[in-house]
């Protein structure tokens, strides 16, 4: 399968604590890959990567080649717009704008230009149903985002950021902050999704990235120690620290 | 490193039962073998009527594992010990089994006198409970090498079967008033070589549990 983002020598540094060491890492287009290891290990700091989340943070420095369908993501050439247009996140807080349902969805697309209301409808209602959301908030667009569950929010920031077509969707702890019901409706979702999207999530329950995920990348200490199919590695993994760390019997 | 100390202690748990069971399953055998040996059909009947006692420690293993896989939700060879666990108490069930019907044999030679002294089965069964010590053994230590071991002994038991095949078929045609015990005799042969393969069963388990790869040892 073809590699959608290539992750060559990547080398990430917050001043001088070196949080990613030397990252070489190919992820499949298409495919749910998860990133999995203790706090601290750089799973987050990698998937921010992906689409410059890191830029913000002052005293950051990147060295070595990310590449998303063959461009380097961090050329000067590349717009920063145009990159989190490509590759969409979901946080671990939903984090709906104090705007209506209509408008939350309707937001990127407009910033990007889109006028014609009827196309505008015809995005917000696709996205709602790709996000598995449609049925339940069909006759109440106009509501306040703030008044949807929790579950509902964060499909509602998953049909946000579906809304402006990108690529890729990264999942920063999508569904730390949800019940089951409504982590399951995620999962469930991202099984769907994966068709279209390639999906990158980071996840602190190693049976969420078991249940979800094709492939899976374990971190530590900033480091990839290994990356396979993810019934290889919850199975029989290659190294010794992924098989304690996946087994609770890291530390 | 962090001991997952609930987790270890239940599997604690399972591994002696499974070494409890192992120990019943070779000391039916031996008195199966025993009662065959003198035609003790009391004895005999005590295997028979204890063969409960190894399905009760099966359904315990059972429950072990299963309390263990919804509480602890293990992966990679934390579950595959639970697994192979499952499997080799299923192994040992079915070896019971199959003492107890040479044990049943015994019964159904009641009022008979032995054609010969039984030299060569109870050699069978001897070599076939050390086969299931060592097989149990291979699980509890994680013994790839005592694993594989079970091939060869297997071999061994198979060869000691061929044995007493010819000989108790040269009786079938040169004492024909016999022929029910010889044939009575083979079965229980039979059954010992099969105690054996299921010997060889644990092994390949162990040997999936160490490495996640099953081989066919029983070749």
């Amino acid at each position: 399968m073809e590699a959608i983002i290539q992750i060559n020598k990547l080398n990430l540094y917050y001043d001088t604590y070196h949080a990613l060491k030397n990252v070489d890492l190919d992820l499949p287009e298409k495919t749910v890959t998860a990133f999995i290891g203790p706090s601290g290990c750089g799973k987050s700091t990698l998937l921010r990567t992906l689409n410059r989340m890191n830029d913000m943070i002052p005293g950051t420095r990147i060295e070595g080649s990310i590449k998303i369908g063959g461009t380097e993501i961090y050329s000067d050439e590349v717009h920063v717009e145009a990159l989190r247009k490509q590759v969409g996140m979901v946080f671990q807080q939903p984090n709906p704008f104090p705007k209506s349902i209509y408008d939350n969805i309707a937001y990127g697309p407009r910033l990007h230009g889109i006028k014609s209301k009827s196309e505008l409808d015809g995005i917000v209602e696709q996205s709602l149903k790709q996000a598995a959301l449609w049925d339940e908030v069909k006759d109440y667009l106009k509501r306040s985002a703030l008044s949807l569950s929790g579950g509902q929010q964060q499909r509602l920031c998953i049909a946000r950021a579906l809304a402006v077509q990108p690529d890729i969707l990264l999942m920063d702890e999508a569904t730390s902050a949800l019940d089951p019901i409504s982590t399951l409706k995620i999962e469930e979702l991202v099984q769907e999704l994966k068709s279209k999207y390639t999906i990158v999530m980071v996840t602190h329950n190693m049976h969420q990235a078991a249940r979800v995920s094709g492939q899976t990348v374990f971190f530590l200490n900033g480091e990839v120690v290994e990356s396979a199919n993810t019934d290889v590695l919850f199975s029989t993994p290659s190294d010794p620290r992924t098989e304690d760390y996946i087994s609770g019997r890291f530390g | 490193m962090i001991r997952r100390i609930e987790f270890d202690q239940q599997l604690e748990e399972l591994k002696t039962t499974l070494r409890d069971m192992g120990r019943h399953m070779e000391e039916a055998l031996a008195a199966a073998v025993e009662s065959l040996k003198s035609l003790d059909a009391e004895k005999a009947q005590h295997v028979i009527h204890n063969d409960v006692r190894l399905n009760a420690m099966e359904e315990q293993i059972m429950d072990i594992g299963t309390r263990l896989i919804v509480t602890q939700q293990p992966v990679a060879k934390d579950l595959r010990r639970i697994l192979v666990a499952f499997r080799i108490a299923s192994d040992l069930e079915r070896m019971g089994d199959l003492a107890r019907d040479v044990a049943k044999v015994t019964i159904r030679l009641q009022g008979e006198k032995l054609i010969k002294p039984l030299v060569d089965l109870p050699q069978m069964s001897d070599k076939v409970r050390a086969m299931v010590s060592e097989s149990i053994e291979s699980y509890l230590t994680e013994n790839t090498d005592l694993a594989y071991k079970m091939a060869e002994d297997d071999d061994e038991v198979d060869h000691l079967y061929s044995k007493i095949l010819k000989e108790l078929y040269s009786h079938l045609s040169s004492d024909p008033d016999h022929a029910n015990q010889a044939m009575l005799l083979i079965m229980v042969g039979r059954y010992i070589e099969r105690i054996a393969d299921h010997a060889t069963n644990i092994g390949e388990s162990t040997v999936y549990l160490v490495t996640g790869h099953r081989p066919d040892l029983n070749q």
